[in-house]
């Protein structure tokens, strides 16, 4: 039985390692998200950014670490494992399939069928359910589009990113993981996105924007997450640390202690047996 | 089936947010490119096109060529490669190519063929249904497990399986005497119309197809995986799974086609159809779908392999060398990659 207090946090990992042969990816990184925020997690190239998502997304098993959602210790064996815990991730490549129409990128992997015979022994897909339901999250979140029958590669690229995070976010129960989401985007299409990701937190989720974009940064996360030389240095708030500052500690031109903490969590929470 | 692409202003949806990507530069040739391309993006409509335009110049052309008794023949001709083309649509679907069905389908037959000749027909069907599974099966593990390209992979199985159909019948063939094994050459007959029951399957085995890849969760990944293998794995598709299944599916109807073949010429022959697979690439490239995976459909398929046989029906009733006829084809074959080359290129991502 899980008797330890409920946390606030969504999602908190501790002590990850990740070795590659002599290359130290993850050299005992700490991470913590709480519910319903935007965490924005920034960092040099190879910083050890990637090697942190992969692991929160069931794509790397860590060679030691633990892993926690709502509290409870998990252990992810692949990406799938991960999804059904709740989490999604939108990839930095764009994870859409352009011949396919918005409906159909929506449900890709997880499509309705019709009730009864027609779904059960002919397969039949309801594709009138799946439109209406794309139509409504898609209105929900404030994306406006023509038609839920247009295809993909129709859309602009901002459009095409907004699919994908609608994608994520209609799956994700808990936590939706964005890899550099405005990357390949224009000034307009960025403001777009940035603002369906606060759209997104607004529903509930508790979202990871992983990006190098620091006006992104400073425009939408509540908390900031610094990751440097494989390991969490520090996690500040964007109302109390400047941007040249969480900058400077990126690059280790400051020591992380020299900026104000805003970490949750003082432990990690008691292991427990689930998953 | 697909929209158009250019989309419908739906009532009551709000304005759309940003350009379409790629807004095309203006002018005379940008608006027919445009033009083109909103009438083709419904897939069967280039084919459909070429078809009537094909029928109606024969038709003039030739007295011989637009009768009844005619039009049921083409049917009768285009059975074999048109269901040997809806196994290779699934597989150029998925972005792959299948250099080996028609060895496939003539390993299934002379196996077939033997075990008859021994007296036991239905065993022999059963028997060369297996083999064709088995064989497809085979292309499927090497391109999914070893990923070899496609193109190699059948290669490789193409010159293996026709060597090994003669070894294994010492370059003999098997005359096939039993009624089951070559009913689909029969039919109910009105005059010189002969509706055979290889039509009948052909066109229900197109319906069954087109109804897998249209209404089902299998046929939106299979287009999913053709237009994009990595957003159909980021989006959590078994894309091997998915590809292999193409593969074993599409034996399946290689051994159809060797059902369809005996009942057009009753011989189990291990060296007959040796271009069958050429012949159904054709097929499935005229009809419309695109090498590049993702786009087209059996539909399309279906009146390629119509176009490909009343090419040759017809400039043989209009008196035209048979190399002529060979020229004709491959002339439609690079036609229709051309544009679907030409009109998919400002779309792909």
């Amino acid at each position: 039985m899980n008797t330890q207090p409920t946390t606030p946090l969504a999602m908190q990992a501790t002590g990850l390692t990740k070795r590659y042969g002599h290359v130290v990816a993850l050299d005992g990184a700490d991470f913590e998200l709480a519910k319903g925020e935007i965490l924005a997690v920034v960092g040099d190239n190879g910083a050890g950014k990637s090697s942190l998502i992969k692991v929160l997304t069931g794509a790397t098993i860590p060679d030691s670490g633990t892993v926690f959602v709502d509290g409870a210790e998990v252990h992810f064996k692949n990406p799938l494992s991960a999804r059904l815990a709740g989490i999604e991730t939108v990839y930095q490549e764009l994870a859409v399939a352009t011949q396919l129409n918005i409906a159909q990128n929506l449900f890709l992997g997880r499509e309705l069928r019709k009730p009864g015979l027609r779904g059960q022994i002919f397969r039949q897909l309801d594709k009138s359910r799946m439109r209406q339901q794309a139509a409504d999250h898609m209105k929900n979140l404030g994306i406006r589009i023509q038609s839920i029958n247009q295809k993909v590669e129709t859309l602009s690229g901002g459009q095409r990113q907004a699919v994908a995070v609608a994608r994520a976010a209609a799956w994700g129960k808990r936590v939706v993981i964005l890899d550099e989401p405005t990357a390949a985007l224009g000034v307009r299409e960025t403001n777009q996105v940035l603002n369906l990701i606060t759209r997104v937190r607004d529903q509930g989720l508790s979202v990871v924007l992983i990006s190098h974009s620091m006006p992104d940064v400073f425009q939408i996360a509540d908390r900031i997450h610094i990751h440097r030389l494989g390991r969490r240095a520090v996690v500040v708030s964007p109302k109390t640390t400047s941007m040249s500052d969480v900058v400077a500690v990126m690059t280790g031109a400051l020591p992380a202690d020299a900026v104000q903490s805003s970490l949750i969590a003082t432990q990690p929470p008691l292991p427990s047996a689930s998953h | 089936m697909q929209t158009s692409d250019r989309v419908r202003t739906d009532t009551g949806q709000a304005k759309i947010d940003a350009e379409p990507a790629g807004s095309p530069p203006a002018g005379l040739f940008a608006g027919l490119r445009r033009a083109a391309t909103g009438l083709f993006a419904y897939p069967v409509t280039g084919p459909l096109v070429a078809l009537i335009l094909i029928l109606i110049v024969f038709s003039v052309t030739t007295s011989t060529f637009l009768n009844a008794g005619n039009l049921s023949l083409i049917f009768q001709q285009s059975v074999v490669v048109g269901t040997l083309a809806l196994g290779q649509t699934l597989i150029i679907l998925v972005s792959g190519i299948d250099l080996a069905n028609g060895a496939i389908m003539v390993l299934g037959m002379v196996v077939a063929g033997s075990i008859a000749a021994n007296g036991d027909p239905m065993l022999g069907m059963l028997v060369g249904l297996a083999v064709c599974i088995v064989a497809a099966s085979i292309n499927g593990l090497i391109i999914t497990r070893f990923r070899l390209p496609p193109f190699i992979a059948t290669l490789g199985l193409f010159t293996i399986l026709t060597a090994a159909a003669r070894l294994y019948t010492q370059s003999r063939s098997y005359p096939i005497n039993s009624d089951f094994m070559t009913i689909l050459g029969e039919g109910p007959s009105f005059g010189l119309v002969t509706i055979t029951y290889g039509s009948m399957l052909w066109i229900a085995l197109t319906l069954v197809l087109a109804y897998a890849l249209n209404q089902t969760a299998w046929g939106v990944r299979v287009y999913a995986i053709g237009n994009s293998p990595a957003a159909a794995r980021l989006n959590g598709v078994n894309v091997n799974g998915v590809i292999f299944s193409v593969y074993a599916l599409a034996g399946v109807f290689y051994a159809f086609a060797g059902w369809q073949a005996l009942g057009r010429t009753p011989i189990a022959d291990p060296s007959g159809y040796q271009i069958a697979n050429l012949d159904s690439i054709t097929a499935v490239v005229i009809g419309g779908t695109s090498l590049f995976g993702g786009r087209g459909g059996v539909a399309g398929t279906f009146i390629g392999a119509l176009i490909v046989v009343v090419l040759k029906n017809g400039l043989t009733q209009a008196g035209i060398d048979s190399l002529y006829q060979q020229i004709a084809t491959g002339f439609l074959v690079i036609l229709a990659v051309g544009a679907d080359q030409y009109l998919g290129r400002g779309q792909r991502a």
